[in-house]
């Protein structure tokens, strides 16, 4: 018998504190298995943000810095410039990378940063209690929008992907989701290409997650997982909205 | 005959792997683990194809899917 | 031994360079941007890196990640900017980082202007941003003494993993004095706990979090240790005229340069008058000024603020003697015959109006 699934080296294997069927867990297992499987697991430094994913450095098997809320993209481009050499990624939520990071992530993005920033979207703040996000949709009722995100004082959610890939900075933006087992199989794929373009020298790369919040969103688990697709996805389309010229280099030689 | 292995202890009830199985083999267990959850078993392991969509979906890691060397 | 005519804001970029530092975030504000002026060209010589960040709150997390990738790190601001720093500041003294910030300080508060000035005290030695931490704060007088203890603050960031803190001002940063460049081994310390990539080794961890209280106070009573080592093997100041001395000046940094001034006019009067210009701003000299003091008849702070420093020389005497202040406001400077009048005051037994 071969294991055809099993748990990725570069996840450290303690349990997920995450709420039960929050898909952080299957975010953070594709960026280890793309760890593993591109073997960079002793050559990665990750940045976490603060969020619900704040501790991702304990799950995480390789070297990790835990940043302020919203400024991973600088921490991470101060630890690339220090180590160009080495594969730097951001693991961020959307309050971090779209609400108070905002003027990193698009600033890294402008100067064209090689890192890889995983952007996870699930359309309001977790960790605090299920706040308004700056991705959160209109009418959606948050702790912060009791009666619904209203567009007149409220204003409507950012699309981060397209907005990032109007810069010439940025190399490869991709949004995916995780919500069923081919969009987590689709996902991984981006991701991979994501850190490939990395490896390969490509400017900055961004994979936008579509994730799910059953705790905030008051959801069962699987029926969080039906309103991500009957709801987050006709707003967040998925797609490659930037892709490199040539195909990666790394990705040629790593198949 | 493909394998799945279920660690019962890291399993949170969330039921997703049992909305994506195929074969529909995969149930929530009556008795309940050390965190006070239902956990995640398969029943009729005959019918599985190893296909790991359940483990695909699992987002803590509990799931093992083996099979035979092809 | 080589002696140039160098302006402030650059001999902190050459003595940083000099030092080791090869890494420099910075945005630019007035009176400190010739400072990333030279440090883009100056970097570029010796293959370092230079960043102008889109914010100072981006360039002080520049900087996390370079001193937590293991880079001797450096970044400068103004005041507003050091201001927008301070979380910054509070995660790398929590994460146990070394480098070093420099503050060339301007008027405030708000925007203020771009005058010199010293009214950022309190935000440099206590603390400023949050939770109890500690910087080392050195404030130079001089363009030779901005060398030399930009070249400490290397050492001194690296020898406790801690961020140190030049504090000059808009008239050191911009005026120019002879300075000797002398040669300078540099050692930079092995620093296995930085992230570099798990080569062979386990993970490393840059992280500030404990999310339960007890790891959390162990954490922190590591650090008060750390901290009360760093105050006592770092008290720095210097003592002028003060042997025979009545009458007290206290004053550091520019305010110090024109409290002389007008102390030599004193002594030409038969005033007995000296100053102690604390150079170490944190640790504050509290028991050498204690000592000095015990001569003395009466204590004059002089500072370009509303008077900061003046609090920690009062803790410092304890109430044993009475200590009167003399500053300017919004980026003027006090000028000799104006500190000369106050002494003259005090030398006659009254208060001076303070």
């Amino acid at each position: 018998m071969v294991k055809v699934f099993e748990r990725p080296k570069s996840l450290t294997g303690k349990p997920f504190h995450y709420c039960p069927g929050c898909t952080h867990g299957i975010i953070h297992r594709l960026v280890a298995e793309t760890i593993d499987e591109l073997g960079i697991r002793e050559t990665t430094i990750g940045v976490g943000p603060v969020g619900c994913s704040v501790f991702i450095f304990e799950y995480m098997n390789l070297d990790f810095q835990q940043a302020s809320h919203g400024r991973a993209p600088a921490v991470a481009t101060g630890v690339k410039r220090v180590h160009p050499g080495k594969t730097v990624f951001t693991y961020q939520g959307d309050g971090d990378l779209a609400a108070i990071g905002t003027a990193e992530i698009v600033h890294a993005a402008a100067r064209g940063e090689r890192i890889t920033v995983i952007f996870v979207n699930n359309a309001i703040y977790g960790m605090t209690g299920g706040q308004l996000a700056p991705t959160t949709l209109v009418g959606m009722e948050t702790t912060t929008s009791p009666v619904g995100r209203n567009q007149e004082t409220q204003g409507s959610p950012v699309r981060v992907s397209e907005m990032l890939s109007t810069l010439d900075g940025a190399g490869y933006i991709a949004r995916v989701s995780v919500h069923d087992p081919k969009h987590i199989i689709q996902a991984k794929k981006a991701i991979r290409k994501a850190f490939a373009n990395q490896m390969s020298g490509v400017g900055f790369s961004l994979v936008e997650v579509l994730s799910t919040c059953p705790t905030n969103w008051g959801l069962h688990p699987i029926e969080a997982t039906k309103w991500l697709a009957d709801n987050l996805i006709p707003y967040y389309p998925l797609g490659e909205f930037k892709v490199p010229p040539a195909p990666a280099k790394a990705e040629r030689e790593v198949e | 005959m493909p394998q799945v292995t279920f660690h019962e202890d890291r399993c949170k009830g969330c039921e997703l792997c049992t909305s994506v199985c195929p074969k529909g083999i995969v149930v929530m267990a009556k008795h309940i683990n050390s965190m006070g959850f239902h956990p995640a078993t398969v029943v009729e392991q005959d019918k599985c194809t190893g296909c790991a969509f359940c483990a695909r979906m699992c987002p803590d890691v509990a799931i093992e899917v083996e099979k035979e060397e092809s | 031994m080589a002696e140039m005519l160098m302006k402030g804001n650059e001999a902190i970029g050459e003595a940083a360079v000099m030092a080791g530092c090869r890494y420099f975030f910075g945005y630019p504000i007035t009176p400190q941007s010739e400072l990333p002026h030279y440090m883009v060209k100056r970097l570029a010589e010796v293959g370092g890196v230079f960043l102008q960040a889109e914010s100072e709150t981006s360039a002080i997390n520049m900087c996390y990640g370079a001193a937590g990738a293991g880079a001797r790190v450096m970044t400068s601001s103004s005041s507003p900017g050091i201001s927008l720093k301070l979380e910054g500041i509070s995660y790398m003294a929590g994460a146990e980082l070394p480098a070093v910030i420099v503050n060339i300080m301007r008027g405030g508060p708000g925007l203020g202007n771009i005058q010199p000035a010293q009214s950022d005290y309190f935000q440099a030695t206590k603390g400023g941003g949050h939770g109890d931490y500690n910087l080392i704060v050195l404030a130079p007088a001089s363009v030779q003494e901005i060398v030399d203890l930009t070249i400490d603050a290397f050492e001194l960031a690296d020898k406790y993993r801690n961020p140190v803190m030049i504090l000059g001002d808009g008239v050191l940063g911009q005026m120019m004095e002879p300075v000797e460049i002398r040669e300078l081994k540099v050692n930079i310390p092995e620093k296995p706990w930085a992230t570099t990539g798990a080569t062979g080794r386990k993970p490393n961890l840059i992280n500030s979090i404990y999310i339960a209280p007890e790891p959390c106070e162990e954490h922190n009573l590591r650090l008060q240790v750390k901290f009360r080592q760093m105050a006592r093997e770092n008290v720095r100041y210097e003592d002028y005229r003060t042997d025979d001395a009545e009458i007290l000046v206290v004053a550091y940094g520019t305010s110090a340069r024109i409290a002389k001034g007008a102390i030599d006019r004193a002594r030409e009067q038969g005033i007995r008058v000296g100053l102690v210009r604390p150079v170490s701003l944190w640790p504050f000299p509290y028991e050498h000024l204690a000592e000095v003091a015990q001569k003395v008849t009466a204590v004059l702070v002089v500072e370009m603020s509303a008077g900061q420093m003046i609090e920690d020389v009062r803790l410092a005497l304890n109430g044993s003697k009475p200590v009167d202040f003399y500053g300017r406001l919004g980026g003027m400077l006090p000028v000799t015959s104006e500190i000369l009048r106050e002494i003259e005051k005090l030398a006659k037994g009254g208060r001076s109006n303070g």
